[in-house]
């Protein structure tokens, strides 16, 4: 049994599962200048019931950097460590703002609206811009900072699509309209966002360079970014049936949204592989000793099952569009 | 010592300081709440429903503050000491795991029906949903503190290579410090969300004199606390004897032993000078520590010199041991009579009012005290006997400590301050409110309108 690449795709799951669930609610809070006051009390009852345990998953998926791969945690968060302590305010600021701005009242409650969306954004941000400084394998200079920024940009664009279409699922009338004309900008964004990335991985990197351009595996590869622009075309096709008032159909655009990043991430997790620090030290260099790593494995597997189940629930008891007053 | 080991030090202290104190809060005031929800579904009287809406609004924010600050700490760990994760993370690795897998993800996911499911769901359900919610909390708090405990007394591991694995599990979690530790600090929890309850209550009546729904939780609160504390003293007698057996320095520094000898005296008060290691300005009480440690007058007490260098710094420890000490019996005196005081539902006379009032959050100053005896009382270790602080600290430059530490510190005490704001508005303003609405206890300003 290869625990290192068990442990690797544990933590992809938990990466995966972060970014999407967690980039729906950052996205949700970026939205939030461009609403009225009554939207906004809209948007946060939407993503209220779940925000906490979606930052469970980024708990997690550290947790099993430091557990399994204890020499890559080292070397990953001690070059990141700035972006980390920025996204650590960001999410601080954002998960008490919650609470702040439903009990606050005029100039206060501004200020906690403010401290939302301030806080959703850099919390993206800084997750955009580790990607891009992760990616690149921390190298140093100026334009290497420079392209970081601008998957920092993109990872902001993503998750506003991802909040977009899960406003869409989740309200009606005005705002779902507003909504609609979001997703399409977000997927703009995230297009630019994917096809640069796409294209400065393998000239950075000797190492994806030859795993993508390998005829004829690269024909089969291809099929990677056929299938990211297919989701893209649905998100931009149903957000204009549902514009048009098409029913039945409010959680496609979400749907695609989260295949659009489950493929780039399949992409992203095809070009390191099997490296945890690009070109420096693989998964079984830096795993931890299988004493641990068999303890917790045995956790996860019969945990896991269960957190998807209550996860479930809790979804399932939150379906439907959702109303302002979160606490009635 | 060099710059970046103490600012390492001084954020992670910062760090987990600042989260200690809201799960210190929720661990307990989750398990009031369900008493509340479960009051309220077999008597269907509107005050306790009233009285659960309130608590909860205060327990959202409470565990608010709790998560966003934990995952500070799950970052923490690695960035400031990586040395600790290589020689001790087979160990510490896999009690985080299983706290993360047991613990946060259900109280996470339930936290959301018992915030906002109550008319979605069946009584039994959200009943179902406040439990598991108080359930995930003391779970959170168990294996944190079986991995705190083994720090302190290690147990259960085998060397490999550099690295201490576990060889025997239930020896790691249940190692010899683990039973009080825990005990403890349910206990530190229960006093601590009593005695806010108790405080904030009477904050409310001395607005509104005839809020009944305040009166009834100030009396919660009251008797909670009458119970707790003279078993807080007992337990943290049991915890001082265990700490003696396996953590003697660390006695001697809270008792300010220097020097080895029989028919030690207790020091009630002094200064402790380590530059002529005595205590200065001492009030002593003959033969105290030793009876008290030993249960005999005469008993030997082994002093600070019998650990070479090995010992921590003495005044905070001394003086926050006191601290402690000093609230707990306090926290005895103050909750029986206030228990005595409004027995039969006698009405608070107003000086007890603001005397409760003012020992609000003094479990939490009990609590920090305690925390600071127990982390810095092990020093220089981190864990005991295995592993020194220093050995463990990173490569994380100065000026980025610097800049992190910083930031932290901006945004705890903007968090804190917006949290004191909402919690005493929460408890006065929106009694006054709720009076004028003649809805006692109903919920307050600003929630009422989003
Ligand atoms: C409301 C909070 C509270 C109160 C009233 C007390 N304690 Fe406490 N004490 C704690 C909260 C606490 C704590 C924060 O929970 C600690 C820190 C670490 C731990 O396990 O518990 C602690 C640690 C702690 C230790 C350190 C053990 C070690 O680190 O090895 C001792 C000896 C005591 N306590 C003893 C007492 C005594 C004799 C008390 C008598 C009144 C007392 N405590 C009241
Ligand atoms: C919850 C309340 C806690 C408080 C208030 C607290 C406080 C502190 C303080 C003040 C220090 C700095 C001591 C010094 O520099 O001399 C420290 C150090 C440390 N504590 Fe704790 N601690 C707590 C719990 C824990 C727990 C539960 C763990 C581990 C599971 C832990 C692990 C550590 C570590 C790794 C250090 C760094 C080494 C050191 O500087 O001593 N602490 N803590
Ligand atoms: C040093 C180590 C610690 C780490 C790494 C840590 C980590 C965390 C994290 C990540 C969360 C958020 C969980 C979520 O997403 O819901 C959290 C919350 C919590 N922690 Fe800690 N924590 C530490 C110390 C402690 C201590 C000393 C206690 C109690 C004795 C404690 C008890 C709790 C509880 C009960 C919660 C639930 C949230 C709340 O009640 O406010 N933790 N912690």
């Amino acid at each position: 049994m290869d625990l290192a690449l068990i442990f690797m795709v544990l933590m992809g799951v938990s990466v995966l599962a972060y970014v999407v669930l967690d980039g729906y609610d950052l996205g949700v809070g970026m939205l939030m200048p461009a609403a009225s006051a009554t939207e906004q009390s809209v948007m946060v009852s939407s993503i209220g019931p779940f925000w906490d345990a979606n930052e469970t998953w980024l708990v997690l998926g550290v947790g099993i950097l430091l557990v399994a791969f204890p020499k890559a945690h080292g070397v990953v968060l001690g070059a990141l460590y700035l972006p980390v302590v920025a996204m650590l305010v960001g999410l601080m600021f954002r998960g008490v703002a919650f609470e702040f701005r439903m009990k606050a009242l005029g100039w206060h409650r501004e200020l906690w609206n403010w401290l939302f969306w301030a806080g959703s954004f850099l919390a993206s941000f800084s997750q955009g811009l580790m990607l891009g400084r992760y990616i690149t394998g921390f190298e140093p200079g100026f334009g290497y900072l420079l392209f970081a920024m601008v998957v920092g940009a993109s990872v902001c664009g993503g998750y506003v699509l991802l909040g977009a279409t899960w406003l869409v699922l989740k309200t009606e009338g005005t705002l779902q309209a507003k909504a609609l004309a979001w997703s399409r900008w977000g997927l703009l964004w995230v297009a630019l966002g994917v096809g640069l990335v796409s294209l400065a991985t393998p000239l950075v990197s000797e190492t994806v360079r030859a795993k993508w351009f390998d005829f004829p595996r690269t024909l089969a590869l291809m099929a990677l970014p056929a299938a990211c622009l297919w989701a893209g075309a649905v998100v931009w096709r149903s957000t204009g049936r549902i514009a048009r008032g098409v029913r039945g159909q409010d959680g496609l655009p979400f749907a695609a949204a989260v295949a659009i990043f489950a493929i780039s991430f399949l992409g992203l997790a095809y070009s390191l592989f099997p490296y945890v620090v690009i070109d420096r030290l693989t998964i079984w260099e830096a795993a931890a000793h299988p004493s641990s790593l068999k303890v917790v494995l045995a956790g996860a597997l019969v945990v896991l099952p269960f957190i998807v189940a209550y996860t479930a629930i809790s979804y399932r008891v939150f379906r439907g569009k959702a109303r302002a007053g979160l606490y009635d | 010592m060099d710059d970046a080991l103490l600012l390492a030090r001084a954020q992670f202290g910062l760090n987990i300081a600042f989260h200690i104190l809201f799960p210190s809060l929720t661990i307990a005031l989750a398990w009031m709440l369900l008493g509340f929800r479960v009051a309220y579904h077999r008597t269907g009287e509107a005050g306790w429903l009233a009285t659960y809406k309130l608590w909860t609004k205060i327990f959202a924010l409470t565990f608010a503050m709790g998560v966003v600050t934990g995952i500070v700490m799950s970052f923490q760990f690695g960035t400031n000491w990586p040395g600790y994760m290589n020689r001790v993370g087979a160990i510490a690795g896999p009690l985080l795991g299983y706290e993360v897998l047991t613990a946060f993800f259900l109280e996470a996911t339930f936290l959301g029906v018992m915030l906002f499911g109550m008319n979605r769901v069946p009584a039994w359900a959200h009943i179902g949903a406040t439990a598991l919610v108080a359930v995930g909390t003391t779970l959170s708090a168990f294996w944190i503190l079986a991995l705190n405990s083994w720090m302190q007394t290690p147990a259960g591991h085998v060397l490999e290579g550099d690295q201490w694995i576990a060889g025997d599990w239930l020896a790691v979690i249940f190692n010899p410090s683990f039973p009080y530790r825990f005990v403890h600090m349910m206990i530190a929890s229960g006093l601590t969300a009593a005695f806010v309850v108790a405080g904030l209550s009477a904050w409310r009546l001395l607005k509104v004199p005839a809020d009944a729904s305040a009166r009834r939780t100030l009396r919660v609160g009251v008797l909670v606390a009458a119970v707790l504390a003279p078993l807080q003293t007992v337990v943290g007698d049991l915890h001082g004897l265990n700490t003696l057996e396996h953590q003697p320095a660390k006695i001697a520094a809270m008792e300010a032993i220097w020097h080895t000898e029989k028919g030690v005296p207790l020091v009630l008060f002094a200064i402790p000078n380590e530059k002529t290691r005595t205590n200065d300005y001492a009030i002593e009480l003959p033969y105290g520590a030793s009876l008290i440690l030993k249960h005999d007058p005469d008993a030997e007490l082994k002093g600070l010199d019998a650990f070479g260098a090995d010992v921590p710094p003495v005044a905070p420890v001394f003086f926050a041991f006191r601290l402690m000490v000093g609230i707990g019996v306090a926290m005895i005196g103050l909750s029986w009579l206030a228990a005595w005081i409004t027995r039969r539902g006698a009405a608070a006379p107003r000086w007890l009012l603001w005397t409760l009032a003012a020992f609000t959050f003094s479990g939490w100053a009990a609590t920090l005290a305690g925390w600071i005896v127990t982390e810095i009382g092990r020093q220089p270790w981190l864990v005991t006997g295995l592993l020194r602080t220093s050995e463990a600290v990173g490569e994380i430059s100065g000026a980025q400590l610097g800049v992190s530490l910083t930031g932290y510190a901006f945004t705890y005490a903007t968090m804190f301050v917006a949290y004191m704001v909402v919690l005493t508005h929460l408890a006065g303003d929106g009694a006054e409110a709720a009076a004028a609405r003649n809805l006692p206890g109903a919920s307050a300003a600003g929630a009422a309108a989003d």
